[in-house]
């Protein structure tokens, strides 16, 4: 795990919706921490949670339908305990944030460059014509051709990879602490995936900020996270470093994401999905959230809401089973799913 | 962009004949119009009116004649796009005034009753529907959607014989009476057009308020808001943001409207006695007048073909992502 400065603490955040249908529990009872110098990997399903923690963070979710508790501290700030103002002052300044749908995330009447100047103009008094500058080196940095041209662009005319990289030159230009990176890649193609995740990794390291990555995609998080964390039903299923998780999971829920992933280099090996679906986070099953579609639940696990903590495996995890079971399921199940012939 | 508007106008010529056309395929096909012959008689309807109460003999024969009403339907159309196209759409069947004459003296009436109108319900119409967006479930917004539905629930000549009772009948603060230009007597003009103005602009008001509040809601959940928000903005800015996009698409809505108001306030224009084209062209039709009736009809279709023309090109520069060739 990296070991910087510590940039973000979350403790114990509850982030519950009250509907007429009942109480939305997007987040419940979650914690971690964000270094200096690390990308943060938030892995799970839709609906698990992932987003919600942090537009919470940027106060971008709407308090007065929300009920909100734990703490979210950052730079030795609660963020929740600061006003509307205050917060601006945070949000896009230390705290910068990008998203999935590049497409949608720029303002289609504005000019690219523009949007990126106003982004500097709202925190900093600065010239325009220093705006300006400072843009169309961003826009060099982070790869767009001929940038004193394309800063003049619109956004349709850029490609989606290209917008992706607007968006994160429009995050950097205040040298942000920490970045969140909302499943940034999900809508590009493959090959520009890898460009963008490779633009990150280098931001992250030439600025020196921490970055949380969210997806729903292993592969990407296995690229480039150091730390990774599996939600599950607005809850923290398993924290640990990169090699851990993926040559030590923990949790049945992470072996099944595992399972899930198609293998190209064994051959035979069949894809496993996890029975069910997530549950409706009205009604979050008690105990285990995951027990019901749990293949090896046992006697607590519908009663007692297993703890984020090391049981000996080597890093946190939620799960009632002991290390020397962990250890005995995951290979019986690796081996199992070698073995099974491919399907006919 | 200039090779595109001259293809619009060229498609513009085209779509005014079809008018042309259709108006006098109506005017001559249906009952008791030009084509049919009167009961007891081989000349139509409209000889008769012509010729007013027990004319001479032979009287209404002339007068078939004279109004060409003799020559085949195709030569009587062929002469009317000749003449129309040297700019003479003919005398009124009535008063013998040229069309286009008699139309640019009731153009003036028509033209202030639109513009006045249609900028009280652009105001208000953004101004309400912006603001109970942004305060949306507030009181403020549930009294916007009540005058919204009310606005879109009252037929214009409902509105305007109650808004003439009320103002002049009851309250005595209006005077339906006798239309004044505007230049001769701004004043008058004024105390003559207010009301008539606001019963116009109420129906429209309402569609407008309902529009611009639906697009700054729609607007409010875009991925670009909530980058704007994430990037820092103060909330002034976002909402300019919202405000580019939400009121874009009204520039649309009032170019189109604004021509067919152009074409004459039919309703309005007769309950509050002004001399516009609307009035003129229902005087044309109840006397079967047909030059009268064409040339209205095609300074109408004109307006519209020319709203829709300025609005493309007016939205080419206002939306980034729109170019002609």
């Amino acid at each position: 795990m990296a070991q910087g400065e510590v940039l973000l603490e979350v403790k114990d955040l509850h982030v519950h919706f009250p509907t007429p249908d009942g109480v939305v529990k997007a987040v419940d009872g979650l914690s971690f921490t964000v270094h200096r110098g690390e990308t943060f990997g938030i892995v799970g399903e839709s609906g698990s949670g992932k987003s919600v923690t942090n537009l919470t963070a940027l106060g971008l979710i709407n308090l007065k339908s929300a009920h909100v508790t734990g703490e979210i501290n950052f730079l030795g700030r609660d963020l929740l305990k600061l006003d509307k103002e205050e917060l601006r002052k945070v949000r896009g300044k230390d705290l910068a944030m990008i998203f999935q749908d590049p497409f949608a995330c720029l303002h289609p009447f504005y000019r690219v460059g523009d949007q990126i100047v106003e982004a500097i103009l709202c925190h900093d008094d600065v010239p325009k014509r220093q705006a300006t500058d400072r843009t169309v080196e961003l826009l060099a940095a982070v790869g767009i051709p001929r940038p004193r041209e394309r800063f003049r662009d619109y956004p349709h005319q850029y490609s989606g990879g290209m917008r992706q990289r607007a968006m994160i030159a429009m995050a950097l230009v205040h040298n942000p602490a920490l970045l969140i990176a909302d499943e940034p890649t999900t809508a590009l193609d493959v090959t520009v995936q890898a460009q963008i995740l490779e633009l990150i990794e280098k931001v992250k390291n030439d600025f020196n900020i921490g970055v949380i990555l969210i997806t729903h995609d292993l592969g990407v998080i296995a690229d480039v996270a150091q730390t990774v964390m599996v939600m599950y039903a607005g809850k923290g299923m398993e924290i640990g470093g990169r090699d851990v998780l993926f040559t030590n999971p923990l949790h049945p829920y992470t072996w099944g994401l595992l399972e899930s992933i198609p293998n190209v280099t064994q051959k035979g090996t069949r894809l496993v999905p996890i029975e069910g679906s997530p549950p409706s986070l009205i009604n979050v099953p008690p105990g285990c959230p995951f027990h019901p579609r749990c293949p090896h639940r046992f006697d607590p696990c519908d009663k007692e809401v297993p703890e984020l903590m090391d049981r000996g495996g080597g890093h946190p995890e939620a799960c009632h089973l002991s290390a020397e079971d962990k250890k005995r399921l995951w290979s019986q199940r690796q081996e199992r799913r070698v073995t099974v012939p491919a399907a006919s | 962009m200039g090779q595109y508007i001259i293809r619009r106008l060229l498609w513009a010529f085209v779509m005014l004949f079809l008018v042309i056309a259709v108006v006098f395929v109506i005017f001559f096909v249906l009952p008791g119009g030009a084509g049919h012959a009167s009961r007891g008689s081989k000349y139509p309807p409209l000889a008769y009116i012509i010729a007013g109460k027990h004319p001479l003999p032979g009287t209404v024969a002339a007068v078939v004649h004279r109004l060409g009403l003799d020559e085949p339907l195709y030569l009587q159309f062929g002469k009317y796009v000749g003449n129309a196209l040297k700019g003479n759409f003919g005398y009124s069947y009535q008063t013998h005034e040229a069309v286009t004459h008699a139309i640019l003296r009731r153009l003036p009436p028509t033209i202030g009753l639109a513009i006045g109108a249609s900028i009280i319900w652009l105001f208000l119409g953004c101004a309400i529907g912006v603001v109970s967006a942004l305060k949306r479930r507030s009181l403020l917004d549930r009294a916007s959607m009540l005058f919204a539905l009310a606005g879109v629930s009252m037929p214009t000549f409902w509105l305007g014989l109650m808004a003439v009772f009320f103002f002049d009948a009851r309250l005595r603060i209006y005077n339906t009476g006798d239309y004044v230009g505007l230049f001769q007597n701004p004043i008058g003009w004024l105390k003559i057009m207010w009301l008539p103005w606001l019963v116009l602009a109420i129906v429209s008001a309402a569609i407008y308020t309902r529009m611009v509040r639906g697009n700054m809601l729609d607007v409010a959940s875009e991925d670009y808001i909530r980058t704007a928000r994430s990037k820092g903005l103060k909330e002034r800015s976002v909402i300019r943001h919202e405000l580019r996009s939400a009121l874009t698409p009204v520039v649309t809505m009032y170019g189109l409207d604004l021509g067919i108001l152009l074409g004459g306030a039919i309703i309005t224009e007769h309950i509050f006695n002004i001399p516009g084209i609307g009035a003129f062209a229902v005087t044309a039709i109840q006397a079967q007048n047909l030059p009268v009736i064409l040339g209205t009809t095609v300074m109408a279709a004109f307006f519209i073909i020319m709203a829709n023309l300025v609005v493309d090109v007016v939205y080419a520069f206002l939306d980034p992502r729109v170019a002609y060739s």
